[in-house]
């Protein structure tokens, strides 16, 4: 279970106070978040290997994103493993996507 | 500078197009999901820089800078750490860049692609934007690892969606790639594509029936296409 705690530090960083900005793209993270989650866990449910890699290669940037840094790097690891169908990181990796989850209902 | 973004990721593209608001001389003039899309309008307009993404759907970053005709200078994208050294085998890549990306890491690159336009070398690559070619011997990215293969351990080469599966005598050896990208690194008098999803390496050859080859214990296909090309590299008995 992971204990880091997500954060929007990079975002604010690169927003640079501009408001707008850091609307619009947490706007992004807050649309396309809870969609690509359902198609990770669709791929996982088919045990595609190849398409669970996709997927998690591009939820593994939105982690980074939120500062989850242990995240991503279990993101990276889990990736490799998937393309040679190995699963074993797919709750740790569940955790973590649950944990952006609860978050972005507070932001 | 005028440059296009190419990233699938919508986060990714809004962070490189913020990063080029906030520096004096950088005009975005479009963004692209798909690296088709930007290569049709790179046929139409030219640009200075490509912001670009490796690891995309179908065609990759590395597909996108091989078909270019004409490339303009490439600022890589990614957040595989792994394909840099692929990266610098390419003269018109100036910079490498590792997701998430920080403003100060994004004005050295600007640098980089300043210095570049203004025809200062950056990264020594091989011949006119294409990979360094080896004589006998191919360099293949594994895990992290750079192994070697030589050409006369190859005994065939086989499609598997974004992947290769290369069957060397000891051993096979799955690589992130397309049969198109490896062809061009074989030697054209050894290695021949048989089939849409087969490259064989034809000295291996045993026999040859009507549609198929068998090389070691391999049964590969022949289309009908090739089979014209294929026997005539052959040292036929008639």
């Amino acid at each position: 279970m992971t204990t880091e705690k997500p954060n929007l530090d990079y975002i604010k960083e690169l927003a640079g106070g501009d408001s707008s900005f850091e609307q619009k793209f947490l706007d992004i993270v807050k649309n396309e978040f809870p969609v690509e989650k359902k198609e990770y866990l669709d791929c996982l449910n088919r045990r595609d290997n190849n398409a669970t890699a996709e997927i998690v290669h591009k939820l593994k940037h939105k982690l980074n994103i939120l500062g989850l840094h242990d995240g991503y790097r279990l993101a990276v690891g889990y990736e490799e493993e998937l393309k040679c169908g190995d699963y074993k990181l797919k709750d740790d990796f569940l955790s973590v996507l649950n944990v952006i989850d609860n978050y972005i209902l507070t932001i | 500078m005028n440059c296009i973004i190419v990233d699938d990721e919508t986060t990714a593209r809004a962070i490189v197009s913020k990063l080029c608001s906030d520096t004096q001389d950088m005009n975005v003039l479009e963004e692209f999901s798909s690296a088709i899309d930007a290569i049709k309008f790179l046929n139409k307009q030219s640009v200075d820089v490509v912001f670009l993404d490796i690891h995309m759907p179908t065609f990759t970053g590395f597909d996108f800078v091989e078909t270019l005709k004409e490339s303009p200078k490439i600022v890589l994208v990614t957040s595989d750490k792994e394909l840099a050294t692929q990266a610098f085998e390419y003269e018109n890549i100036v910079d490498y860049l590792v997701k998430p990306i920080t403003q100060e890491r994004f004005n050295k690159s600007v640098v980089k692609i300043t210095n570049a336009l203004n025809n200062q070398t950056i990264i020594n690559s091989a011949e006119n934007n294409k990979p360094a070619k080896q004589n006998n011997e191919l360099f293949i990215n594994i895990d992290h690892r750079l192994i070697k293969l030589k050409f006369d351990e190859i005994l065939l080469i086989k499609a598997l969606g974004d992947y290769i599966n290369i069957k060397t005598e000891k051993e096979d050896y799955k690589v992130h790639t397309t049969l198109k990208k490896i062809k061009e690194k074989l030697p054209q008098n050894t290695f021949i594509q048989t089939h849409r999803s087969y490259i064989i390496n034809f000295t291996k050859i045993i026999d040859i029936e009507d549609n198929s080859v068998l090389i070691a214990k391999n049964v590969v296909p022949i289309s009908r296409s090739s089979r014209p090309e294929l026997m005539q590299h052959l040292n036929l008995l008639k």
